[in-house]
């Protein structure tokens, strides 16, 4: 996990295109500038950086299960609750559910964990364009250093 | 009016805080509600839960953008019910 660079996952574990789920995991990194403002002194993992956290997870799930062949773009949160503070140097685990497959956008349910225990969850709402550029091939190569499996689109 | 519409429109002013009283059949939803783009994910989700059905929107957005029909088939009120009549119709075929 790179907060500066918005890299918020570290592996990618599993997606599963029956349960229509993926699971991924991370580590709150020791050190990062973010923890100088947030907060002086008493370093705490930013709420909002959670909610994108899910959000990216949420993101490779739908990108999985559209094979790599349109973007979601984050549109919406509803019913987050943050539940618990992490401090630096945390392992968590995270998960995403497809809620509904719409035309044109997508609902997931993601959480967070830490050691089995709740830290937060939310309802996310995606709107699927097509990739922009070469946005696509970007994506997949990340995907790919994420540990998931990825083909290439058919020609 | 349709139990189509007034589920609609009920939809539509919890959604997106548009007074009810001003949602006829005659609202454009757009254009006469002022619904953007991204509002409208919201209400084709709570539409797609309400009756079971998934409203095609990129096919709609598609025809409306190639000029293969007017954006009044499908975003005036009557009309929008209608369609989704057709999609639980269909669906219980």
């Amino acid at each position: 996990m790179k907060l500066e660079y918005f890299q918020m996952i570290d592996r990618v574990v599993s997606l599963d295109r029956e349960t229509l789920r993926l699971v991924a995991t991370s580590r709150i990194p020791s050190i990062s500038p973010i923890f100088e403002g947030h907060f002086p002194g008493h370093p705490l993992m930013p709420g909002v950086l959670l909610i994108e956290t899910m959000a990216q997870t949420s993101g490779y799930l739908l990108l999985g299960l559209n094979n790599f062949t349109a973007m979601p773009f984050l549109t919406k949160v509803v019913n987050a609750n943050l539940r618990r503070f992490l401090g630096p140097d945390t392992p968590i685990e995270m998960e995403a559910t497809l809620l509904h497959d719409g035309s044109g956008y997508a609902v997931t349910k993601a959480k967070i964990t830490t050691g089995g225990k709740a830290v937060c969850d939310a309802e996310i709402m995606f709107k699927i364009l097509p990739f922009p550029e070469d946005l696509g091939a970007k994506m997949r190569a990340n995907a790919a250093s994420l540990g998931m499996v990825v083909t290439e689109p058919a020609a | 009016m349709s139990s189509t519409f007034e589920k609609v429109a009920d939809i539509i002013a919890e959604t997106a805080d548009i007074d009810r009283t001003s949602i006829t059949e005659a609202s454009h939803a757009i254009d006469d509600l002022g619904i953007d783009s991204l509002a409208f994910l919201d209400i084709a989700f709570a539409i797609d839960k309400a009756f079971g059905i998934k409203l095609p929107l990129e096919q709609w957005t598609q025809e409306v953008n190639e000029g293969k029909a007017p954006a009044e088939n499908y975003f005036v009120m009557k009309n929008l019910c209608a369609r989704i009549d057709e999609l639980v119709a269909a669906k219980k075929a």
